[in-house]
């Protein structure tokens, strides 16, 4: 009859229990009835208010547009995957974040937590993709590669370029919510349809579990071996669940199309070659993309896409187009000038150091990719980059001879 | 608190496609998990809402070491030890040298009953210390927790720890809000606890929410001292400078049944019954959660062929100075128990002292080159 709560609780004590914790009339109707969903009990003894998180000393996106009220309304609500919000804010919640680095701070667990969730997923998606409106815009997706122009770039100052992206399958959970049968087929699906491509594209899958000591070598010198993450931005949000069960990196045998599989995202697309030939880099990500899609439509599977939010990744900064089109290149000069931030900034163009996010640059060598995702398509973002990447090598070579720089005017944001 | 993973969707899935690959673990949990259980218990949830594959979590991402065996399973409320019985009853069994099913476990927190144990050799025990732990009926625990739980459970402590008197009375110093300078001396005295780093604990969930509703109380005197809702809702230690165990084990003793009075009178008793004794977080501190030890010098036994020989045969377990995973410095060791369930606090602690006095004399016999052979005990 009464469930193991009811028994733990215990009779006249459990109401006298409730009472005392201010759940007057619901000590009455639990002792009136059997309720053996204690879950159920436990969340009326707990109002939201009694769960919101203290995020005084918070500084992401999350811990911004949170209120008490928006808590109040979402925090018993579920995805038809049964994930909750309180699972969408834990990394936030877990991680306060940097003084001068905004973290997002939350996550989606399926495709559904940014409907469901909407009421706070909207706000910090306007906040973090510069004003984009999930609830009045929608998002441009272009993948015609042919449609760049200058996208070769001067290989003395161009070192290497590099396009990525996302890709999650609609239907199956993502990485912070997966259990290991959705994460397996994930892996299942996105090999089989890699064994499709042919050409230039045909290539082999390595599966984290079964690498041999060889591959893993090489993996690792050819820079394609992504590890278990640590950052606890990742972990907090049960990323790194069940590692390195389902994980693994596909690349062509050209080494020059690589996919991440199940790391931060069930896919991660990458594009690059060595030199700067930003447009054949565009070009196969396009092609390579295209076909994969076309695989596993082939066997009743889709990217998960909508028009208001454009590709569905775990990371709100990723939806959109989830891309980063960048360039390793070399700005002796340009970089050690005054100007060189406002002029990125400008560009809509972001600096990192080599060793990707996170990482300070060495020497004069920066990766500088685009600052947006979301709002602007695929062909919009790479032409910025390369726009941005020509002027930039312009005002080197000018600085080289010794000649002056413009700051460029800011590029303009979004149609509306 | 709602569940932590949802179970109702990997439903569909069969028990086969779920299945962890256990196949480079070293745990408890992998050496008991089948197919065949798993398959049984996966569709199960306890009234709160945690599942097998919660329990199980930890140990899945943490395969474990070749020499250490870790337990590879938490606990999220005290029905866990029910509802997953299949999997944790043999867990249990491992750990804790065979324990069975329908073994029953004794609780005797009467300090009185404990011989001897307030004459170890300064000169060589340099700190006596008993801890344990205490889970708060009516909540669950801290790998399943939400911040509301959680909250409950440092009001109903700072309320119970603040009725102390005498010996007890004390402060309590919450990790949020927490002064520079409160910490520094918190630092100083060994007291402060920080947010889990070791990934057995962070993959089962303990350290969500960091550092809300943690804290840390001890008496005036700084021999008593409560954290509340690290690894477990409350673990408290006794402690002092010395071998004078017997009072350490004094004030344990008679500061737990204080504070167990008061969170009685609250109507929120410690989780105990008598088959696992008292309810805790991690299997390994069933019973009576105690770790009863000390810091002693040992350099010549130390590096004797049977230390470790005699150690097992007293039923002690060596650790550095540093805690659990350290190594030992300038041959001082922490020697404890190393029995939790199906013997008495009082039997525990008494081996320790026991145990404790005769490698003292056995050191002493080694520093004047004499063998020890002869002193060498039976299994206890």
């Amino acid at each position: 009859m009464a469930g193991s709560f009811t028994r733990m609780i215990g009779g006249r004590n459990g109401a006298v229990l409730l009472a005392s914790l201010g759940a007057g009339t619901m000590a009455t109707g639990f002792l009136m009835s059997d309720n053996p969903l204690a879950a159920e009990v436990r969340t009326k003894l707990y109002p939201p208010s009694s769960d919101f998180p203290d995020l005084r000393k918070h500084n992401n996106c999350m811990a911004k547009a949170l209120t008490p009220a928006i808590y109040g309304r979402l925090r018993d609500k579920i995805t038809p995957n049964n994930w909750t919000l309180d699972q969408c804010i834990q990394t936030g919640v877990d991680n306060p974040g940097h003084p001068f680095i905004k973290t997002v701070g939350c996550v989606a667990g399926d495709e559904e937590s940014y409907e469901v969730f909407s009421e706070l997923f909207d706000p910090i998606i306007k906040d973090r993709h510069n004003g984009y409106d999930p609830t009045t815009m929608t998002h441009p997706t272009d993948l015609d590669a042919s449609k760049i122009t200058n996208g070769v770039f001067d290989d003395k100052y161009v070192l290497s370029s590099r396009v990525r992206t996302g890709r999650s399958i609609r239907g199956l959970s993502l990485p912070p919510a997966c259990s290991r049968a959705e994460r397996r087929e994930v892996e299942r699906v996105v090999v089989m349809a890699l064994a499709g491509l042919k050409g230039d594209l045909a290539g082999r899958y390595y599966g984290l579990q079964d690498l041999t000591d060889k591959e893993q070598q090489q993996l690792i010198d050819d820079h394609f071996l992504f590890d278990k993450p640590v950052s606890p931005l990742l972990t907090c949000a049960f990323m790194a669940r069940d590692w390195p069960d389902a994980r693994g990196i596909w690349h062509n045998n050209e080494k020059t199309f690589l996919i991440w599989v199940n790391e931060e995202d069930h896919t991660r697309v990458i594009s690059m070659e060595k030199g700067g030939n930003m447009k054949r880099v565009f070009e196969r990500f396009c092609r390579g993309l295209k076909q994969v899609e076309q695989l596993i439509q082939e066997r009743g599977w889709e990217f998960m896409w909508n028009e208001r939010l454009g590709y569905i990744l775990t990371c709100p900064s990723n939806l959109g187009t989830g891309l980063r089109a960048g360039v390793h290149v070399r700005l002796p000069n340009l970089s050690k000038d005054i100007r060189f931030s406002k002029i990125l900034d400008n560009l809509r163009l972001q600096k990192r150091g080599t060793g990707g996010v996170d990482t300070a640059a060495t020497g004069d060598t920066f990766d500088i990719s685009n600052n947006d995702r979301l709002g602007k398509s695929e062909v919009e973002l790479v032409q910025m980059l390369v726009d941005g990447v020509n002027y930039l090598i312009e005002c080197e070579k000018k600085m080289e001879k010794g000649q002056d720089i413009k700051v460029p005017s800011p590029v303009t944001q979004y149609r509306k | 608190m709602a569940k932590n993973c949802h179970n109702d969707y990997k439903m569909k899935f069969s028990g086969d496609e779920e299945f962890p690959d256990l196949s480079l673990h070293n745990n408890h949990m992998a050496k008991v998990l089948t197919k065949e259980i798993y398959a049984k218990l996966r569709g199960k949830s306890t009234p709160s809402g945690f599942t097998v594959d919660d329990v199980i979590q930890t140990g899945v991402d943490n395969p474990g070491h070749p020499f250490i065996m870790t337990v590879g399973c938490v606990a999220g409320d005290e029905e866990c030890y029910e509802a997953f019985k299949e999997l944790l009853d043999p867990i249990i069994s491992d750990r804790h040298s065979g324990y069975k099913p329908t073994d029953k476990h004794s609780t005797d927190l009467n300090f009185e009953n404990l011989k001897g144990g307030d004459d170890l050799d300064p000169n060589y025990v340099l700190s006596s210390r008993v801890r344990t732990g205490r889970s708060i009926k009516g909540f669950t625990l801290p790998p399943h927790n939400s911040r509301g739980e959680r909250r409950g459970i440092e009001k109903l402590s700072i309320e119970a720890l603040a009725s102390l008197d005498g010996e007890f009375k004390g402060k309590y110093y919450p990790l949020s809000g927490m002064t520079d300078a409160e910490q520094d001396l918190l630092i100083n005295d060994h007291f402060l606890f920080d947010k889990p780093v070791s990934p057995p604990l962070t993959c089962a969930g303990m350290a969500r929410d960091w550092p809300d509703g943690r804290g840390i109380w001890h008496n005036n005197n700084k021999t008593f001292l409560v954290w509340v809702n690290e690894e477990d809702h409350l673990r408290v230690i006794s402690m002092q400078q010395g071998g004078n165990m017997k009072e350490v084990f004094r004030r344990f003793c008679v500061g737990l049944q204080n504070i167990e009075g008061i969170f009685k009178k609250h109507n929120h008793g410690f989780m105990w019954n008598e088959h696992l004794g008292y309810i805790l977080t991690c299997p390994s501190n069933l019973g009576t959660g105690l770790r009863g030890g000390v810091h002693v010098k040992l350099p010549k036994l130390s590096t004797h062929a049977k230390f470790e020989e005699i150690l097992t045969r007293l039923r002690l377990q060596k650790r550095g100075t540093g805690g659990v995973d350290t190594a030992s410095v300038g041959g001082v060791f922490d020697i404890s128990n190393a029995d939790r369930l199906g013997s008495s606090e009082v039997a525990q602690v008494q081996m320790v002292v026991d145990g404790v006095k005769l490698m003292v004399e056995m050191e002493k016999k080694l520093e004047k080159g004499e063998a020890i052979d002869s002193m060498i005990p039976a299994q206890k």
